[in-house]
């Protein structure tokens, strides 16, 4: 037993964080700024940071991640890192040749107090920044908020550096995209495309981190949302944020800024959340759904009901970050199984809310909770208590799924030892359909092991 | 390639043509893409592996998180070191201190698991913000009655090998405080494997043939009373001395026992870590039994690896991996499959040990001193290796430029270490670089 120190009777903890549900702030802004194009993420602090954050991207991707560092010393921590960060700029224009660097902060550079903003315009006074290009920045102080905030304030910051209102609005809908995977951004992308809608998506982190392999190596890869999109989300006549942890502060900027309305939805996980999202896009697009999605739905409908009883009531613990967990639960409960266990390191009264609402009358029984010490311990030590049928999260969840043997499905960040998230999407009916399939076949695969050998059966 | 970064051209010698050295051990330029981590990651994958010692991170939750389980360390017993325990400090924290937060935290992870130890890693802000790490340790020892050692660690005090003498601080606090062990006249602490995919469980094996015993393991598969007894050895032999030497020096000087530096990667120095302790011991017999163990190995090794070897032979191979020991014995073990190294570079070498790698380099080698990505695909295509060895962040960048991959640091699967090592490799080796994959790529290829 890998947890074999994990008890069913909760012990009293003030302190102590076990087994993380969450992590900090700057790999959240490290991802959201590879999906702007030609933009080199910088993270001025120590190198190990950087380091780390390029390593579990790394792992999740199987893909190159690039960032800088500042590489701080024992004298930025005493002097201030400011003339690392102004070496730095120089540097990276001079050797990498981004179109734009994004700096986030860390604990360090946050305690000891270097001012971005100061300091950058300084190095633009100075001439550091060549001509066409940028340095933006945003605070991510480590000890706030998790990783989820980190890519929020990254995507904040594409809105207040580039967002522009023009007094020519288009007919164009911004979609603000949330933490998810490449491919759900693709799919998102085909969605709206089906749709013939005409949209923005920022960042946009397709054709970044699912690259094709040619045989060369290309530090910034074809895709990205380009800087002229990015401008132009300030021209837009509507905003949809999908996933509020991650884009609602984006959404409200870009309003304040630009004038540009908005609207957030939750990540289209499941049959109602997608539903929720199509039908957002066909208003403010003011665009019909076409019959093409209509069919994909009735698709998804029909696996359901195939399945149905393979679903009923079966339990299951989840962990991860709200924005996925919330439409997650939503979906497993029209699925008709029962979210029994949620945590989530991230904290925030929305997922608290969301989840009362969701599962006060359907599970009654259900445990969940956000924020300090809503930790992977924390789900186990329910896990003990009374069990459940299934587990799904991100990688860390495997030696619970092993140590109870129970029946795991892989989702989330990060995913560091399967492939498939760059190419499977989970969001809308198609990513619905997938999901539903790798949760089945977990299920099913489990049960044809480790049923009584009378009872192996060959058709379903 | 066109422009190196300001200040990095003497961390860059291709051999035969540069004239001046190699220089290693600078501190990373402001704003480059290096591969290189932080003193904190130092520490970390050195005293990781002890699992019964607790391991509680104090700082906010990114450095325990990134540092969750991800060495492949394997232990014999106990799993504790396989968790992740952060204080993990919020903005209130930063504020008003976290000292208070990390006594309780140490309380109760105390009370819960027993550790025979317990190690705590202080990470950037720590210092900062002006905890007093130590004499929560201090106190937190007096009351629990075990060894409470405070690993100052911030990362930002310099690079990954700074953290690796942090470390071996940390174990020498720990060396000399009991007695209780059983050794034998011919023992020997195994210093700097980790027992990444059981590599240790390996050497132990050959040892034991020898008639030797390990003491104390450090840190592969460690214990608390294993290293407390490490000063009774007769002798320490270190691997990795990257990351060790500080240790053994210091053992030598307080206990007055020998080192040797060795390698187990590869035929030549795997066999020559046997003979050296043997030798040591002054014992015919050890040393025959040495002698017949490697006599042994090397009758079904040698042809096995003869088809290897004849795939390979011409092929060339890229090497980025921690320290320079390690790229010594790759460019050895490499050449007995019949493959030449074209680019030798490390995250932590330094200006000593990269002329001991440029007396083994062929001509025409580049060795690279904390290199990064655009750099390392530049001398890829620059020398047409068909094989790259390096750690996790390397791994996308050779597949993208089309050629093969084998990992020699965290993430290694196989054991490489030792005979049965040397003939993973091969195997690895073989497998990766003539994969009928990269068939699909060449014609894209410049």
């Amino acid at each position: 037993m890998l947890l074999r120190h994990t008890t069913a009777k909760e012990i009293d903890r003030k302190a102590l964080t076990i087994n993380p549900a969450k992590t900090c702030q700057p790999i959240g802004a490290m991802y959201a700024a590879l999906g702007l194009h030609g933009c080199l993420p910088h993270s001025h602090g120590s190198q190990g940071c950087c380091s780390y954050h390029r390593s579990a991207l790394t792992r999740h991707f199987k893909e190159p991640v690039m960032a800088s560092t500042s590489s701080f010393s024992e004298g930025s921590s005493v002097f201030g890192g400011s003339s690392n960060l102004v070496s730095a700029i120089e540097t990276i224009f001079s050797v990498y040749e981004p179109d734009v660097i994004a700096v986030h902060t860390t604990c360090l550079s946050e305690t000891i107090g270097d001012d971005l903003t100061q300091i950058i315009s300084k190095a633009n006074e100075d001439g550091k920044v060549p001509a066409g290009k940028k340095v933006i920045y945003c605070n991510t102080p480590s000890y706030v908020g998790t990783h989820v905030t980190g890519y929020a304030n990254q995507v904040s910051a594409f809105v207040k550096f580039f967002s522009t209102a023009t007094p020519k609005k288009r007919n164009v809908v911004n979609l603000v995209a949330g933490w998810m995977e490449p491919s759900d951004m693709r799919e998102i992308k085909r969605i709206a495309n089906e749709m013939e809608a005409r949209t923005i998506m920022f960042p946009d982190m397709s054709g970044v981190l699912d690259t094709p392999l040619t045989g060369h190596y290309d530090m910034y890869p074809k895709g990205g949302t380009t800087q002229a999109d990015m401008i132009a989300t300030g021209d837009s006549k509507f905003s949809i944020g999908i996933g509020p942890y991650t884009t609602e502060d984006a959404c409200i900027k870009l309003e304040n800024k630009c004038k540009v309305k908005f609207e957030t939805v939750e990540i289209p996980i499941g049959l109602k959340a997608t539903d929720r999202f199509i039908m957002s896009l066909s208003r403010h697009a003011n665009l019909p759904v076409p019959d093409s999605l209509t069919e994909e739905r009735g698709r998804l409908i029909d696996l359901i009901a195939d399945n149905n009883k393979n679903f009923y009531d079966k339990r299951v613990a989840l962990y991860g970050d709200p924005d996925t967990l919330i439409p997650l639960v939503e979906f497993l409960l029209t699925l008709d199984m029962k979210p029994v266990y949620i945590v989530t390191g991230t904290p925030g009264k929305h997922f608290d809310d969301a989840m009362t609402a969701m599962l006060k009358e359907k599970v009654p029984e259900a445990k969940f909770k956000s924020g300090e010490r809503a930790d992977m311990f924390q789900l186990h030590q329910w896990i003990k208590q009374e069990g459940v049928d299934m587990l799904i999260g991100n990688s860390y969840g495997k030696y619970i799924a092993r140590d109870e043997n129970i029946p795991f499905v892989r989702l989330g960040f990060p995913v560091m030892d399967r492939p498939g998230n760059n190419f499977f999407p989970c969001v809308g009916y198609t990513g619905a359909t997938n999901l539903l399939i790798k949760i089945l076949d977990a299920f099913l695969d489990h049960k044809d092991r480790t049923c009584p050998e009378e009872k192996v059966e060959l058709v379903m | 390639m066109a422009e190196y970064l300001q200040g990095r051209e003497n961390q860059i010698v291709t051999k035969g043509i540069d004239s001046h050295e190699l220089v290693g051990g600078k501190p990373s330029v402001a704003g480059s893409v290096s591969q290189r981590a932080c003193v904190f990651c130092g520490s970390r994958v050195v005293l990781y592996p002890i699992a019964d010692a607790l391991h509680l991170v104090h700082g906010p939750i990114g450095c325990a998180s990134y540092t969750w389980d991800i060495r492949g360390a394997l232990s014999s017993g106990p799993e504790l070191h396989r968790s992740s325990f952060s204080t993990d400090l919020r903005e209130k924290n930063i504020v008003f201190g976290g000292q208070d937060k990390l006594y309780q935290a140490l309380h109760e992870l105390i009370d819960k698991h027993h550790p025979k130890a317990a190690f705590v890693y202080s990470t950037c802000i720590v210092g900062v913000i002006g905890d007093d790490v130590q004499s929560v340790c201090r106190r937190v020892q007096k009351e629990k009655n075990i060894p409470v050692i405070a690993v100052m660690a911030e990362g930002f005090q310099g690079s990954k090998k700074d953290g690796y003498k942090i470390a071996c601080d940390a174990l020498f606090s720990l060396v000399g405080t009991d007695e209780s062990l059983e050794v034998s006249p011919l023992s020997i602490n195994i210093l700097g494997d980790f027992n990444l995919a059981g590599e240790l469980w390996m050497l132990e094996e050959y040892y034991k043939k020898m008639g030797i015993q390990i003491l104390a393991p450090i840190t592969g598969d460690g214990r608390v009373k294993k290293i407390q007894n490490a000063h009774r050895a007769a002798l320490n032999v270190v691997q990795c001395s990257g990351s060790m030497i500080h240790l053994a020096k210091q053992m030598k000087e307080k206990y007055g026992i020998p080192f040797i530096k060795v390698s187990y990667f590869g035929i030549e120095d795997m066999s020559d870590a046997l003979y050296e302790v043997a030798k040591f011991f002054k014992d015919d017999s050890v040393m025959d039994r040495a002698r017949d163990l490697v006599k042994n190995q090397l009758t079904t090794l040698i042809p096995a690896l003869e088809p290897y070897k004849r795939a390979l032979q011409g092929k060339k191979a890229a090497i980025y991996v921690g320290g320079a020991f390690k790229a010594i014995s790759l460019v050895k073990a490499l050449r007995l499959i019949g493959m030449k190294t074209v680019i030798a570079g490390t995250q932590t070498g330094n200006t000593e040990d990269y002329r001991l790698l440029k007396t083994i380099c062929d001509d025409g080698c580049i060795m690279v001193d904390d290199s990064n990505p655009v750099e390392l695909s530049e001398f890829v295509k620059q020398t047409g290796a068909d094989l790259f060895i390096g750690g996790v962040k390397e791994r996308p960048i050779a597949y993208k430029l089309g050629i093969g991959f084998c990992d020699h640091n965290h993430e290694r699967k196989l054991a490489l270490a030792g005979y049965d090592g040397m003939l993973n490799f091969a195997k690895e080796v073989y497998e990766t670089v003539t994969s009928p994959v990269w068939q699909f790529v060449s014609q894209n290829k410049e």
